[in-house]
């Protein structure tokens, strides 16, 4: 078995971390195991070392043989291998196939779950509530009861207004 | 002196710093990872949009209400010196101590907020808390974030989360930490399986400086590693759950240390105490993992009369940046080494050696 690191030298230090249910198993030559700490266990983390390595490997897969490239900031699958990060916001869709699996053996799960911005929650809230409203609107247009189309009429007004009024919100 | 040295408490009054169960932890943090929406990340960006990152987030930290009276500065600005008494302080990373153009830090007067711009995430903001008090930390990094986001567009996405340089980070952005002193399990050679089954349970264990770095003096960081599909106050608590556990193994382990070895103790302790009282040339490291045993032998009622403040301020002046800024000359390392031994040959020369401690009669047998 080769260094999952180097390719090159024969891998002697086998490692398996269990976080949580899922095992993360790496394969290193000695050479490689010095270089990255392994045998200091007060610095060492599997998880950090898993990335750059098996991410990049996923990411290729995902793509069948094809350098992706972010459209927006330029950042290629290679500089993804060079460095464990990512190149903008952005790329978080351009590689999202690749990032997927990664993000499950690295993370509790693959959904936010945390705090968001208030803003972009009013914003969701306030994209919901006109859903609601326009539905509304053509019930009332299709029953022909006009009275209530233009008092949702002037409601979706006033909910354009405040949304867009303050501040130019994209999402 | 530097705006720097000014600004910054001197090490006694951080010493006198005090919080709960300081004895064994430290000091607490809290740190958010937050991105802009519409911009490059600080390690792809170029440096003309990282200057224009750093000006558009400098003011908007500024403008909070927290760093009223606050340091701000670009890190181009600051001296190598400088840059190194903030990671001594723990109030910067050694990463963000290498940054250059493009890169600042705003810290209010008290240091318990410290925000760093344009390190490996756009923003690293930060609140920290003496003794344990991740709660209070987090609930104020909230309120912080909370507010900064009223003023800047971040990169957040309704599955991912706050997105983030590197996918480790992804989701919450969070990482909650404590500096533990744990001589005890160190000395009773149990802190490798201690941090295995922390390391079992997602949690990362580092040396005092953060990622990769030795566990000198004892002191460990023990911080979360997965940052999504949990909420920031599952976090918080699964991580106070295992530091109670931690503190209550460091007691029992000082408990049985006394018991079963106390020769052992007394000599470690002993030994510290007068190499450290006597030495004429002494390195940081070496002053350090010492002073850990002095700060165990305060804890034990070695020291009568002496404090732990005492100790906890020799550990921050000792350090190379500390001490090199107590001199206008430029020392070399070994020339470090003999004004540091002055130093604490000074400050312990009215601090009796230790005592040995009569074993209390109900539990001698």
């Amino acid at each position: 078995m080769l260094c999952s690191i180097c390719k090159e030298k024969p891998a002697t230090v086998h490692l398996a971390q269990i976080v949580g249910e899922k095992m993360q198993k790496l394969d290193l030559c000695d050479d490689c195991a010095k270089a990255k700490g392994v045998n200091d266990t007060a610095g060492f983390s599997l998880a950090d070392l898993m990335l750059g390595l098996g991410a990049a490997q996923e990411i290729e897969q995902a793509a069948g043989g094809v350098e992706l490239k972010c459209s927006r900031c330029g950042f290629t699958q290679a500089d993804f291998k060079k460095s464990g990060r990512l190149g903008c916001p952005e790329c978080y869709k351009t590689f999202s196939e690749g990032l997927s699996s990664l993000l499950k053996t690295m993370h509790k799960g693959t959904r936010h779950v945390g705090k968001g911005p208030e803003k972009l929650r009013a914003a969701t809230q306030n994209a919901d509530r006109m859903r609601v409203l326009q539905k509304k609107l053509e019930k009332a247009i299709e029953s022909e009861n006009f009275e209530e189309a233009a008092h949702l009429r002037d409601e979706i007004r006033q909910l354009t207004e405040r949304t867009t009024a303050p501040r130019n919100l994209t999402r | 002196m530097s705006a720097l040295d000014s600004f910054l408490s001197p090490p006694a009054e951080t010493a006198q710093r005090h919080g709960p169960h300081d004895r064994i932890v430290m000091s607490s943090r809290v740190r958010l990872a937050r991105n802009l929406k519409d911009a490059a990340f600080p390690g792809w960006a170029k440096k003309t949009e990282r200057v224009k990152i750093l000006d558009t987030i400098r003011p908007a930290v500024e403008g909070l209400p927290e760093m009223k009276d606050s340091f701000s500065e670009a890190m181009d600005n600051l001296g190598v010196l400088d840059r190194q008494i903030l990671v001594e302080r723990h109030l910067i990373s050694r990463e963000h101590a290498a940054k250059s153009a493009g890169s600042g830090l705003v810290l209010n007067r008290e240091e318990t907020f410290s925000v760093m711009i344009n390190e490996e995430d756009h923003l690293r903001m930060q609140a920290l808390r003496p003794g344990l008090q991740l709660k209070q930390a987090w609930a104020a990094i909230d309120q912080f974030d909370s507010t900064l986001e009223k003023k800047l567009d971040y990169a957040f996405d309704s599955e991912l989360g706050y997105l983030t340089a590197c996918p480790t980070n992804l989701g919450t952005g969070i990482r909650v930490s404590a500096m533990l002193h744990l001589p005890g399990l160190v000395l009773g050679e149990q802190i490798n399986p201690i941090i295995q089954s922390v390391n079992r349970l997602g949690l990362a264990v580092r040396g005092l400086y953060g990622e990769g770095t030795e566990a000198l003096g004892n002191v460990f960081q023990v911080s979360n590693q997965m940052t999504l599909g949990e909420t920031e106050s599952m976090i918080v608590e699964r991580l106070e759950k295992v530091l109670a556990q931690i503190i209550e193994h460091e007691e029992n382990a000082r408990q049985t240390l006394l018991e079963k070895k106390p020769k052992t103790v007394y000599n470690h302790i002993g030994r510290a105490y007068g190499i450290l009282a006597n030495a004429h040339s002494i390195s940081s490291k070496e002053t350090m993992n010492l002073l850990s045993l002095l700060r165990l032998g305060v804890d034990l009622g070695l020291f009568p009369g002496a404090e732990r403040a005492l100790v906890d301020e020799l550990f921050l002046i000792t350090q190379p940046a500390h001490l090199q800024k107590q001199f206008s000359d430029k020392l070399s390392a070994e020339e470090r080494d003999l004004v540091r031994a002055d130093m604490v040959r000074e400050r312990l020369k009215n601090v009796p050696r230790p005592v040995v401690k009569p074993r209390p009669p109900n539990t001698s047998n």
